[in-house]
């Protein structure tokens, strides 16, 4: 333990589902090994490690569910587990949405194991943070940053045949460092699932140009600007969109997709014709697990499509009720882009801003998909294709739907993680027309 | 992961999930191995085998937390149960300081073997983060209280009340939103039990049972003709506080435009005014953008505070531990030495405590072993203190800790963590209807709904539930679309109004995120109806 093979997965899951006396069994099995480093004030602050496993066990009598989870795998401890999840579901009231086990299912192979990243030591994190730390003094900027790795393996096998697993490993890398008077600040977040892909000092360049480039930042009037988002800023406001394209809610009437008459938008084109968005956990910048956590396959599949909603995610219990194919929401998103450079994208703008990040996003309303949230870490001038000056940041209302029609360019996709979720991406930077800003902030 | 441990746990769907952020932790139990507590004479021998331990291997002084933590999360829509969970996490953390820095480690596995194995890394880790130190750890003294106990003072065990009882209050409200022509309702009850084992080098065994409860729902209408929906969320708080909560008592009742609740909750009357109250903003005119006196119930002004007064006077924020994460804060060290720095109008003056009867902040002692108190942070207007912990207290002058100490759960390092911050009420008699009285032109607004500020604590956006147009000293009806934007200065200068303490009430956070690994833990926040003065609102509406 803590990582098994596919082989001791499910020679362990075997074992627990041969105790089950229950109509249907589902088993999951997990295990993890990570570590975290913490710095603040140009000093560690914090670091830690965790190790470890999780079964839980899923018994079902007829339309009655029962779950229980474990960490001890001797003979007994199973035994006792599954007893209780079948004590469980026979004391539960029966629930309507109740779908039967999936069968046997086919997967993609999965690419998002690499054995650099799960030999990561403690000591590799500390050279990491002593990395940072001595580019920060170097620039005369105060650092504050977190770095974290993990390995692990997810398993799943039920009574009906089906059986998964798939072992992963993650880094995940952010900075944020400020001028020593805090009027400037610079952030950079990186995530791999491959250690040889992060370049913890290239990182903290950026977050320091950045921080020495904010200082002493102008104020501008608020208003509707032309905006060029970095991904690490469009991120945000995009997987608002996609946290919100589930299929149910639509049908409801209570999403952004919902339309007049009970009927939805599916099928029609609700955004600027070069937006297209897809998910592929086969895509070698983006691999991700090939199955969901119920055991569905994770295939390539178009989301928008030249502008046009193309597909929404379904539960199995909603997808039966509207005899479709249960497609489950991925893990990972993928906006196609163009060939222009950052720089290309602020040489082409007569007027506008450079926002680098945006944060504390929170829905305003849910039926046009408004949010709020302000410019952080960098919001620049832009005039006659060059950055004039750095200017104080803004609050923003805005939504992605707005947004994805007001789009003047795409420059080239990039890998990101957003600051809010923590999910990846691979997005394009982004020009926006008319992006509305409504207050100023001193913060810095 | 633990989102998407989430997702498996219960039947909603990703965006819904994602939008809840409500964290699951540890294993899935039966309900009645809650009440089976773990003997307080083996927490105590596993303690001392640590300390022991971690002294002898070089550190200056240890902590320990044995934790069980459990939860038991009830989640219903309509006629059916979703899902209901209860999960129990048990284990222990160890922190020590060894050459002036700090170490952590944590371990489920209870074998003597596991635990001084964690000993060992802890204070190992210490002595290697103390290369990377800039200055030792400064620790305020702490005295030993020995074998001590707390319990929060509940009359009705939660987890006692069996789940038939809960599930039947859960689905006769959502029956009643769907009798008065609700389309849908989810409704959900979350109850929180912390038995926690502190013990310290400095001679502390604390055993501590903590109780929180937190009732909520949504009603939603849909109008299928316009394609239109609204929603209208519980009035409800989470709070520090047993099954009574949900035992509904005139005396805790302020019936007025709106009924609103103190100690006791009526899920019942509240879910069928919510159902109305959707009819209503269904119909609502749009706000009309510009400057409005705002009144505002403690259902919406609590997460104003919260936000606004409680995270900028974390003192970890303000020296610059949560840069990378939470933020910063504009309230910097020379606002508070200047002691002239007027924060709020003379009106205003803020309490942090960890005592209050009710509060999911109340404890008997924090996660360090420090007595609970209560102190001033604004003080008629002006910045009078932070939050510390032990090892931040000397940089405001104090000799001992605030008490701000909370770790979420065993496994998690404990940090500076706000307490309970609340505004004192008006010392002149005043009732939210006779404050309206006086108001030219404004909005009363209840209920809390999107917030969102900026990372040191400047400018924020809030919207309610809820929200009255005032004109010439009445409400004229109900207005959809409005936010207010302010800054959090100018804001609190502009309160002119506070209610007396018969209007006082608590609203709560219940899941409230700091830390990398990120944490939540739970707040109140207490005030009396409040006005405030010019403050700019937005009209939200928008059309795609």
């Amino acid at each position: 333990m803590p990582i098994l093979t596919k082989d001791e997965a499910q020679a362990l899951m075997k074992k627990v589902i041969a105790l089950s006396k229950a109509d249907e069994i589902e088993v999951n099995l997990t295990g993890s090994d990570g570590g975290n480093i913490r710095y603040a004030r140009n000093a560690v602050s914090t670091s830690g490690g965790v190790s470890q496993n999780n079964l839980v066990i899923q018994s079902s009598f007829g339309k009655k569910m029962g779950t229980t989870t474990i960490n001890e795998f001797d003979d007994s401890s199973l035994e006792k587990a599954v007893r209780r999840s079948e004590e469980v579901a026979r004391l539960a009231p029966d629930n309507p949405e109740f779908v039967p086990n999936l069968g046997p299912q086919t997967y993609l192979e999965s690419k998002t194991f690499v054995p650099e990243t799960a030999a990561i030591t403690p000591k590799l994190r500390a050279d990491a943070v002593a990395q940072s730390l001595q580019i920060a003094k170097e620039n005369n900027l105060v650092a504050a940053g977190f770095m974290e790795n993990s390995a692990g393996f997810s398993s799943m096998m039920n009574s009906s045949g089906l059986f998964a697993y798939n072992t992963s490993t993650n880094v995940n890398f952010n900075v944020t460092l400020r001028t020593a008077d805090s009027k400037g600040s610079g952030y950079a977040s990186k995530g791999f699932n491959d250690i040889t892909k992060l370049d913890v000092a290239a990182a903290t360049k950026f977050a320091a140009q950045k921080a020495s480039g904010s200082a002493n930042a102008k104020a501008i009037e608020p208003g509707k600007y032309t905006v060029i988002l970095e991904p690490s800023a469009a991120i945000v406001l995009l997987e608002s969109m996609f946290f919100a394209m589930d299929a149910r809610s639509a049908d409801e009437g209570r999403s952004f997709l919902s339309k007049p008459g009970g009927k939805t938008k599916l099928g029609e084109k609700m955004v600027d014709e070069r937006v297209t968005i897809y998910s592929d956990p086969q895509h070698p910048d983006l691999p991700t697990s090939t199955w969901n956590g119920d055991g569905r396959p994770q295939e390539k599949i178009a989301w928008i499509e030249k502008g046009v909603m193309k597909n929404l995610y379904y539960s199995r219990y909603w997808a039966q009720q509207k005899k479709v194919k249960a497609v489950p929401s991925p893990d990972a998103v993928i906006m196609e882009g163009g060939t222009a450079s950052l720089e290309d994208l602020i040489k082409g703008t007569e007027k506008g801003i450079l926002v680098t990040r945006l944060w504390y996003i929170r829905n305003v309303d849910p039926q046009t998909l408004l949010y709020t949230g302000l410019t952080r870490d960098g919001t620049f001038y832009i005039e006659n294709g060059q950055i004039k000056f750095p200017i104080k940041n803004f609050r923003f209302n805005e939504s992605p739907i707005i947004m994805l029609n007001n789009l003047e360019a795409l420059g080239k996709p990039e890998r990101t993680v957003s600051g809010e979720s923590g999910i990846h991406a691979l997005i394009p930077p982004m020009k926006i027309r008319d992006f509305t800003f409504t207050s100023l902030s001193d913060a810095v | 992961m633990k989102r998407r441990d989430f997702l498996q746990y219960t039947s909603l769907g990703l965006g819904a999930a994602f939008a809840s952020n409500i964290p699951v932790f540890g294993n899935i139990v039966s309900p009645e191995q809650f009440l089976e507590p773990v003997d307080t004479r083996l927490k105590k021998q596993i303690a001392d085998m640590v300390l022991t331990a971690a002294k002898s291997r070089g550190a200056s002084y240890a902590d320990v937390r044995i934790g069980r933590y459990m939860r038991q999360y009830i989640i219903t829509r309509e006629k059916n149960v979703e899902s209901i969970t209860n999960s129990e996490s048990y284990g222990i953390g160890i922190r020590v300081l060894a050459n002036g820095s700090w170490g952590f480690a944590a371990t489920d596995k209870m074998d003597n073997e596991s635990i001084l194995k964690a000993t060992t890394i802890a204070v190992d880790m210490a002595k290697v983060n103390a290369k990377l130190l800039s200055e030792p750890v400064k620790l305020a003294l702490q005295k030993g209280y020995g074998e001590v106990s707390w319990k929060t003072p509940i009359e009705k065990n939660a987890f006692e009340i069996p789940i038939k009882d809960k599930v039947d209050l859960l689905l006769t409200a959502n029956g009643i939103a769907m009798a008065n022509g609700a389309t849908y309702i989810n409704n959900a009850m979350y109850l929180i039990n912390e038995q926690k084992y502190f013990a310290s080098t400095d001679g502390s065994y604390i055993d501590q049972d903590v109780h929180r409860i937190w009732p909520t729902f949504t009603v939603t209408k849909t109008d299928t003709k316009t394609g239109k929906f609204e929603t209208r969320n519980s009035l409800s708080s989470p709070m520090g506080m047993g099954y009574e909560y949900l035992i509904p008592r005139e005396q805790d009742k302020m019936k007025g435009l709106v009924t609103v609740y103190n100690k006791r909750y009526d899920m019942l009357e509240d879910v069928k005014a919510a159902t109305l109250q959707v009819d209503e903003k269904l119909k609502a005119k749009p706000v009309e953008p510009g400057k409005y006196d705002l009144v505002l119930d403690p259902t919406n002004l609590f997460l104003t505070i919260h936000e606004s007064v409680g995270h900028p006077t974390e003192l970890d924020r303000v020296l610059g531990y949560e840069a990378n994460y939470a933020g910063t804060s504009f309230l910097t060290l020379d606002k508070w030495e200047s002691k002239k720095f007027k924060f709020g109008s003379k009106l205003v003056n803020f309490k942090a405590d960890k005592t209050d009867p009710g509060t999911l902040g109340a404890v008997g002692y924090d996660d360090e072993g420090v007595k609970t108190k209560e102190w001033d942070i604004i003080k008629d207007g002006i910045l009078v203190s932070y939050q510390t912990t032990r090892d931040q207290a000397h940089i405001i002058g104090l000799n001992e800790s605030q008490g701000c100490s909370y770790a979420e759960s065993w496994n998690s390092v404990q940090f500076q963590r706000m307490p309970n911050v609340s505004l004192e009420p008006g010392k002149s008699p005043l009732k939210p209807a006779d404050m309206i009285k006086n108001i030219e032109k404004g909005l009363y607004m209840l209920g809390r709904n999107s917030y969102s500020i900026d990372q040191q604590r400047y400018n924020f956006q809030f919207s309610s539930q809820l929200c009255y147009e005032i004109i010439n000293g009445k409400i004229t009806g109900m207005v959809k679309g409005a936010a207010y934007q302010a800054n959090t200065q100018e804001f609190w200068n502009s309160c002119t109004a506070i209610c007396d303490k018969s209007d006082y009430r608590l609203g709560g956070s219940f899941f409230d995120g700091k830390g990398q690994p990120s944490q939540v833990s739970a707040v109140s926040h207490g005030c009396s109806t409040t006005r405030f003065n010019g403050v700019s609102v937005i009209n939200t509406g928008r059309k795609i």
